[in-house]
């Protein structure tokens, strides 16, 4: 192998690092390492100037390695990455050192000992750096057909985008009808369209689109596979079904709380849901004279402390509805701030309160008062402008629930091998960078299954994860990247840990010679290493992650105690 | 080209170059202190002299003068001309002693102390500065007056320059400091703000608008140019080592035949300063949140460090103000929608920035309805000394001993009238769409009353504009955040997709790219 001649870049990354950790320092220690040819700092490695640099100094100084010590690798290791590869050099020469996250943003209060510590964490990264190998990555085809698990609206608009760009679509709904959600709203928000109308509309297109295949009453048993090849295991009204697609878009949506126990919920037939307000209203039955709407109702308390975003919006466009077909009806809506935001709903907000709908802050500490014998009769509250108590007359109490996470969701994320947040929703890669995306590769995510939405927003949701999916269909392959396992054949002893403990079924014993040794699938192997530290025989060594380059490193960071 | 000998190096020259001009190319230093690469050469310190030999004959003369000529030979560091260096320094140091850059080159030269009778100036008469003010700016505002001794640089007739334009060529070309702009002129320079540091601090007409600009390549603003304005300067071409400036340069128009377009304009600040009461543009401790953000950016005139207008202190007690010039029928009646989160981000960041920095935020509506954003509230309350109050103040006036501002507001919890100093105060100013009438025009499109891009039918084409194939995203479509305009961009994207497919699958197939 050709001596290593190591290029360090220390990025600034403005003073979310250079201002608890003395860069120039870290670069004077570093041009003392061995084999480093060259070190230098940067304001913003990831700028056009940053990157440049990186390029230029691979061509200078005749770099055959790369260290870059600044953020994390889920930022900027494909930008790095890449500038290695448009200078003539492996990319997986390249090594990245996190200073920020694991350094700089932890230690903010300890400047001296996070310069240190980076110290440390640099010279380890450089130690790697000079015992890492070129990989290469291999292609993989993707199936040019995608799986939206969930029927509803959202499910249905990011089927529809896809099918129009002529790839084939199985969309999954476990209901007997497609809607989801919208089956039981009344009336949207602007123009009081009906939600029926639009649900029926959408429905025709899917049913009719020939790229379209649609699988009602139907539940996913399993998928395996990986980005371009996925298998589904369906069973469709007791019939199981299977089929191929590259790629996987989940629109469950998810489902309001229903606040039994809460202000007479349960017990009391005058006291509902916002969705239970809906479908009287759409049944047309009779509101009473006095409504009195309470919202955040299990939702920004200490137990739940989200807050659900379009409750606000659905509480006031109830109420605007009940005061159009009744101007004589008396609306409050309590509230503990209005999430009334953007030009719309400020606007809308502003017709309510013309309307005569009335608005009244009460808060947490002093919440409403349900009294009355078998029913709600009135509702008192502690007016927080007026600072007195007052008494509501109530014909109907309406509560106004967050949405929480679907019952799915748990099934979704074993099934899938996606993440939950604390509260259960589905999480995305990076709540800015990648939205609509799982950190699992072909898999997305759009609609209240990620957090709760309106119509307006989930629909530029499946517009979003849609574009998404059909970016590796458009391509027709994807690269698997080179951090994986590797069996050495001879060492392997045949013992199946390995095949066990993989989270990805990505290992499995085959029939060598007289025996039989592990071995991996690089498409689906995430690298994660669980195979590797298990295997008894040392036989398998992860890529990028060598036992030699991960023990070094170690023997470099104690090397100065 | 024209080959020449400089202590013994062979250096070759194009054809007009001086023999200062070569011996820099080769690399051979000969010391100067009058020369400047944009101006003419004036031979007024004697640096430079050399000692050439052309045709037989050996002269000494100024080597930022005299052309190069085939066959030459210099010499650059004989005992004679070094003699004579030394005695040119002295001659500089004794008049003037303060100058940095004389005391510079005299301890290159190995002079520590000048054996004659010390004056005490700060011009040492190079020209420079008249050099630059009649070449490149043309303007002749300055000149030598007066003979012998009584030599210096003056405007004409000794009174204060009409015709001066405060352009500082002068005061940025001395090499000691001596002229400056007051010394010349009673007209007031103006400064150009820069417009990316919300005018915090100035620029140049020729600037990189910031560190990570794309592409990353300076720009002329042809309402500062001297060479737009007068015809003149153009000092920057002389600087240029890959003459990559072309004033000539013009907009061009191109033809694009595309089958879909994405509107993705962002937003623009709403200005404030005619909100009155709030003191912006009067009160110097009254800023708006862009401002406070370059102030802690980094990159920023104050290269990060949070110091208020009026003296630089370090505020420990900031106040945030909300919905300035939002939710207000006077300026903009909707909702900016990301400045209640941006305002405790801010206030977190001051934290940061000094340890036990207490925080108020002035709201009306705490609007956290994105991932996590509650709990990244409760965080500030927690860890991060904010406090919000509900009350959308009435005035901000100024406490004139300590230049803090004064906030009136009502506390509507208790009904109070209060008022509350703090040392800054950041106003969370609206936002607003950055789009023209113009623009909405040549794109075919409708806006709505608020400016912001029309969407006919909200529910099922959330990203269509009223033109079929336009879509809109982000601010300019409606105020949001990062995370759904980012969402909003795919979405864009992929109803343009849409659009395009037909024509798309007439010419690939799955699997070309």
């Amino acid at each position: 192998m050709e001596e290593p001649r190591i290029g360090v870049f220390v990025c600034h990354c403005g003073i979310n690092i250079a201002a608890y950790v003395k860069v120039p320092d870290l670069v004077e220690y570093v041009k003392q390492l061995p084999n480093v040819v060259h070190a230098e700092r940067n304001l913003f490695t990831c700028s056009e100037e940053g990157v440049s640099a990186i390029k230029k100094g691979i061509k200078e100084y005749n770099l055959n390695r790369v260290v870059v010590a600044s953020c994390t690798p889920r930022t900027h290791e494909p930008l790095f990455r890449a500038a290695c590869e448009e200078a003539g050099l492996n990319k997986y020469l390249f090594e990245f050192v996190n200073i920020r996250d694991q350094c700089s943003w932890v230690h903010m209060r300890e400047p001296e000992r996070a310069t240190e510590k980076a110290k440390d964490l640099i010279r380890m990264g450089v130690v790697k750096a000079r015992l890492l190998e070129p990989l290469e990555e291999i292609e993989m085809k993707v199936a040019p057909s995608t799986l939206v698990i969930g029927g509803g609206v959202v499910g249905m608009e990011a089927a529809l985008n896809l099918a129009k760009q002529d790839f084939d679509v199985h969309l999954v709904e476990k209901e007997p009808e497609f809607g989801g959600t919208l089956r039981s709203i009344h009336k949207l928000f602007q123009a009081n369209q009906e939600a029926a109308k639009l649900v029926k509309l959408l429905v025709e297109q899917v049913k009719n689109h020939p790229k379209i295949h649609t699988h009602l009453s139907s539940k996913i048993k399993k998928v395996t596979g990986f980005i371009g090849n996925f298998d589904v295991n369906l069973d469709e009204q007791g019939e199981e079904k299977k089929f191929n697609v590259g790629t996987i878009i989940v629109a469950v949506g998810a489902q309001p709380l229903k606040p039994t126990g809460q202000y007479g919920y349960g017990k009391m037939a005058n006291v509902l849901t916002q969705l239970e307000l809906e479908e009287r209203m759409k049944r047309g039955e009779p509101l009473g004279q006095n409504v009195v709407m309470v919202n955040c109702v299990g939702a920004r308390i200490p137990e739940r402390t989200y807050c659900s975003r379009i409750c606000c919006m659905t509480a006031i466009k109830n109420a605007s509805l009940i005061k159009e077909s009744n101007p004589k009806a008396k609306v409050w809506v309590l509230h503990r701030d209005l999430m009334t935001y953007g030009v719309d709903f400020e606007s809308y907000y502003r017709r309510a309160m013309e309307l005569g709908v009335r608005f009244i802050r009460y808060s947490l500490e002093k919440p409403p008062e349900v009294i009355g014998d078998g029913k709600a009769e009135r509702i008192k509250v502690y007016h927080e402008l007026w600072r007195k108590e007052i008494e509501l007359p109530c014909d109907m109490l309406v509560l106004t629930t967050p949405l929480i996470p679907a019952e799915d969701n748990q099934d979704i994320s074993k099934m899938l091998k996606v993440s939950l947040d604390e509260f259960g929703f589905l999480l995305e890669a990076h709540l800015k960078l990648r939205p609509v995306e799982f950190a699992m590769d072909g898999i997305y995510i759009c609609g209240s299954a990620r957090w709760p939405t309106d119509v307006t927003e989930g629909v530029a949701q499946a517009y979003a994860a849609a574009s998404k999916a059909a970016g590796p269909l458009r391509m027709g392959y994807v690269k698997a990247e080179a951090i994986n396992a590797f069996v050495n054949e001879d060492e392997c002893s045949g013992c199946g840990i390995c095949e066990l403990l993989c989270p990805f079924q990505a290992i499995e014993l085959q029939p060598r010679d007289e025996k039989r040794v592990s071995h991996v699938n690089e498409a689906v192997c995430k690298g994660c290493g669980t195979c590797a530290a298990a295997c008894p025989s040392s036989a398998i060594t992860m890529h990028h992650f060598t036992d030699e380059q991960i023990l070094a490193q170690v023997e470099a960071l104690f090397s100065q105690i | 080209m024209i080959t020449l000998t400089i202590d013994s190096q062979k250096v070759q020259v194009e054809e007009g170059a001086t023999i200062l001009e070569a011996a820099q190319k080769a690399g051979i230093e000969i010391p100067t202190l009058c020369y400047h690469k944009a101006l003419t050469p004036y031979g007024a310190c004697r640096l430079c002299v050399v000692e050439i030999t052309s045709g037989g004959r050996t002269v000494t003369q100024a080597s930022c003068l005299r052309k190069a000529e085939e066959g030459m030979e210099v010499q650059n560091n004989s005992e004679r001309i070094i003699r004579g260096r030394k005695i040119m320094i002295e001659l500089l140091l004794a008049r003037c002693p303060n100058s940095e850059e004389i005391q510079k080159l005299a301890e290159k030269l190995g002079v520590k102390e000048t054996r004659l009778k010390k004056k005490n100036e700060d011009c040492m008469l190079c020209g420079l500065c008249v050099r630059v003010c009649h070449e490149k700016m043309g303007v002749a505002a300055i000149s030598f007056v007066n003979r012998g001794s009584r030599r210096e640089v003056k405007p004409p007739f000794e009174t204060y320059s009409e015709v001066c334009r405060t352009c500082g060529a002068c005061a940025t070309v001395c090499p000691n400091d001596a002229i400056k702009i007051e010394d010349v002129t009673k007209n007031k320079p103006i400064l150009m703000p820069s417009e990316f540091n919300m005018g915090l601090e100035s620029r140049h007409p020729i600037y990189l608008p910031f560190p990570q600009a794309i592409p990353k390549v300076p720009v002329i603003d042809p309402d500062s140019c001297a060479h737009f304005i007068e015809g003149k300067c153009k000092v920057c071409e002389n600087f240029c080592g890959p003459k990559a400036i072309n004033y000539d340069m013009k907009e061009e128009y191109l033809d694009l035949n595309v089958g879909a377009i994405v509107l993705a304009s962002g937003l623009d600040l709403y200005d404030i300063s005619k909100l009155g009461e709030y003191g912006y543009g009067k009160i110097a401790n009254v800023i708006t949140a862009m401002e406070f953000e370059r102030l802690t950016a980094a990159s920023g005139p104050t290269m990060g460090e949070l110091k208020r207008p009026s003296d630089g202190r370090i505020p420990e007690n900031i106040a945030f103000i909300q919905c300035v010039g939002s939710r207000d029928f006077r300026n903009k009646a909707y909702c900016s929608s990301v400045c209640c989160m941006h305002a405790t981000k801010e206030a977190m960041l001051a934290f940061e920035h000094r340890p036990g920095t207490k925080s108020t935020i002035f709201y009306m509506d705490m609007r956290a309805v994105g991932k996590r954003f509650q709990e990244y509230i409760a965080r500030a309350k927690k860890e991060y000394n904010v406090t919000y109050i509900r009350g959308r103040p009435g005035r901000i006036e100024v406490n004139p001993e300590n230049d803090n501002p004064v906030i009136w507001y009502e506390e509507t919890i208790s009904g109070e009238v209060k008022c509350f100093e703090a040392e800054l105060v950041v106003l969370a100013q609206a936002m607003v769409p950055q789009i023209t009438d113009e623009l909405a025009k040549i794109l075919g499109i409708e806006l709505d009353e608020e400016g912001f891009v029309k969407i006919p039918d909200k529910l099922s084409q959330p990203l269509n504009s009223t033109r079929p194939g336009v879509f809109a995203c982000g601010y300019v479509h409606s105020p949001r955040d990062i995370p759904d305009s980012v969402t909003q961009a795919s979405g864009a994207a992929g109803k343009a997709a849409e659009e395009l497919a037909s024509s798309r699958l007439n010419r690939d197939s799955q699997g070309g790219k």
